[in-house]
């Protein structure tokens, strides 16, 4: 398959960048670990009454699993400014003139972030470990959740991937995403339970994914008890695979429609 | 005459309501360098994009290498490189990783990926800074990297997009050495350059284009030919420049326009002498005396300044 090859090059190509360029991966590495810290060490003491038993009174347990899925979603962002600097720089131009599959360069750059990804929230759940986290279900739980986040930062990446084709200018990119993350993170269940928040927020709170894949995340991790009343842990899986497949639906063809007409 | 091997019929490409290309043909029989000249906005580029199935034309259609680019793409892209405006390879890459991830992406084993590049690398003179990372590399060394990875899937047709623009004048005559020396391993070139003095130099025929049309077509010494023979310049006092190019109009078939780059009239001097002495006739009669006359060959500036009415950026 020669796809297969050229899905390879380029996923290696990126990879690289990765490796060569080690202050980006020190950065994106240390925000996310960074951020665990500080939610852990400024809230925590507030919190640990608001939180359902099934996290055992220590709020690592309960904000592990949330900011996993945070940074899943986080972890998605890179690869809208990786395809538009390629494409600033010519490189696309390059690809497209090349005899190789439209989606090869989306697929490699994709696949790059998704393994970037994984070493990141393996990082940060190792640190969560260190300080203290303990899952309450099983390793294959646990597996199970990290697989789950990382299925959603991919499909999240092909969003990004649009977006990075479709606008041209960088800083739009980040004023755009960041607009946009940033606020769904903090309005869903990654740092607190929605039930404080008031009525009509946490209306919206329940049922937006950033959620949704966090109650899953908690559900595999630390049991059913930790989900919100009358949520299971399988209605939670298969709500959160339905909003994968929902994205990857309708961002992959259309970021590999944008890619198709990106001009540098 | 050699087989063409690239043909484009009547090629439009609309941007809203400009018109990048107008109906524009062309041929290009294989084994030459091809220039394409013309302002900024020309259509030069676009044309460029269509040739190398970057781009589709709203109607017309393009042969590269036997292929139509537009219900042939795939094929068509086995047989062409480019290299565009920009060093389009990575910097934290090596020269020779950049290379043979390109020759990977063009279908060749690992193996022979490897073999090619080594074999690019060595033609490019590139060979000692292989294996560093690109980064470390001046602006002529990237863009030689750049060509060099253009070159590796051994197209038949390498298209160049203002190949040394940015580049320092040495370098500038290395990577003309280097374009010189691809034509006799049979490839054909087509180049867009804003440098006159480039197209003279490496085009064996030029295409002159403006506003996506094609103006005039011929080797560089047909093309200077057509411009009249001899070119009349004449150093004219400021003061007197607009009444000098107002009695100037039409002078055997020519018009005065003002060169400010050489900061000199000049009239297409068709009949030679009898232009000459026609135009100081003309001077005289409106009272102007000019400072400098010459009657000289025309040269490519010559050329563009008489088919577009614009003038060149100045080669630096």
């Amino acid at each position: 398959m020669s796809t297969a090859v050229h899905i390879g090059v380029i996923t290696k190509r990126n990879l690289l960048a990765n490796l060569r360029l080690p202050d980006v991966l020190v950065l994106s590495t240390v925000q996310p670990v960074t951020f665990m810290l500080m939610f852990l060490y400024v809230f925590g003491g507030a919190i640990e009454y608001a939180l359902p038993p099934a996290a055992q009174g220590e709020y690592i347990n309960w904000l592990l699993p949330g900011i996993i899925a945070q940074s899943a979603v986080f972890g998605s962002v890179p690869t809208a400014f990786g395809l538009n600097n390629d494409r600033a720089s010519g490189v696309i131009d390059r690809f497209r003139s090349l005899p190789m599959a439209r989606s090869a360069v989306l697929a490699g750059r994709t696949i790059a972030d998704l393994l970037r990804n994984a070493f990141i929230l393996t990082l940060q759940l190792s640190v969560g470990i260190a300080l203290g986290f303990r899952w309450q279900t099983s390793l294959f739980g646990m597996l199970a959740a990290l697989a789950v986040a990382l299925a959603f930062g991919y499909a999240c990446s092909w969003i990004m991937a649009a977006i990075g084709l479709a606008i041209r200018n960088a800083e739009a990119i980040q004023a755009a995403v960041y607009m946009v993350v940033f606020p769904l993170t903090l309005t869903s269940s990654v740092f607190l339970p929605t039930g404080t928040m008031p009525g009509w927020l946490a209306a919206f709170a329940d049922r937006q994914p950033i959620t949704i894949v966090s109650n899953t995340l908690r559900g595999l991790t630390l049991g059913e008890d930790a989900l919100p009343a009358g949520h299971t842990i399988t209605g939670e899986l298969l709500t959160t695979a339905a909003w994968t497949l929902g994205i990857l639906a309708i961002f992959a063809p259309l970021a590999v429609r944008t890619y198709r007409r990106a001009v540098s | 005459m050699g087989d063409a091997i690239i043909t484009a019929e009547r090629l439009v490409k609309a941007y809203g309501r400009v018109r990048a290309l107008d109906g524009l043909s062309l041929t290009v029989e294989q084994g030459i360098i091809y220039g394409l000249l013309g302002p900024n906005g020309a259509g030069k580029t676009t044309l460029i994009r269509v040739l190398a199935t970057l781009l589709r034309a709203d109607s017309g259609t393009a042969c590269v290498a036997g292929f139509d680019v537009h219900r042939n793409p795939g094929p068509a892209r086995q047989h062409i490189g480019l290299a565009g405006q920009y060093a389009a390879v990575d910097d934290y890459l090596t020269g020779r990783e950049n290379i043979e991830m390109t020759g990977r992406l063009y279908g060749l084993s690992r193996r022979d990926a490897r073999t090619r590049a080594a074999d690019v690398l060595e033609r490019i003179r590139l060979a000692e800074a292989a294996d560093r990372q690109v980064k470390t590399y001046s602006g002529g060394m990237r863009r030689r990297i750049d060509l060099a990875a253009s070159l590796v899937g051994r197209p038949q047709v390498l298209f160049l997009d203002e190949p040394t623009t940015g580049v320092d004048p040495a370098s500038r005559r290395d990577l003309w050495e280097l374009i010189k020396e691809l034509v006799h391993t049979g490839t054909t070139v087509l180049l867009t350059t804003q440098y006159l003095e480039e197209a003279d130099h490496l085009a064996d025929r030029i295409a002159v284009i403006n506003h996506g049309r094609l103006i005039s077509e011929g080797t560089p010494d047909q093309l200077k030919q057509r411009t009249g023979g001899s070119v009349l310049a004449l150093s004219i006092d400021d003061t007197q420049r607009e009444a000098a190019l107002k009695a100037l109009l039409d002078v055997h078939g020519g018009h005065a326009s003002f060169d400010n780059r050489r900061g000199k009239v000049v009239v297409p001097a068709s009949r030679g002498v009898d232009t000459l002495r026609e135009a100081l006739h003309r001077l005289d009669a409106a009272g102007i005396r000019p400072d400098d006359i010459g009657l000289h060959k025309p040269t490519l500036d010559d050329v563009f300044l008489h088919l577009t009415g614009h003038l060149t950026r100045a080669a630096s």
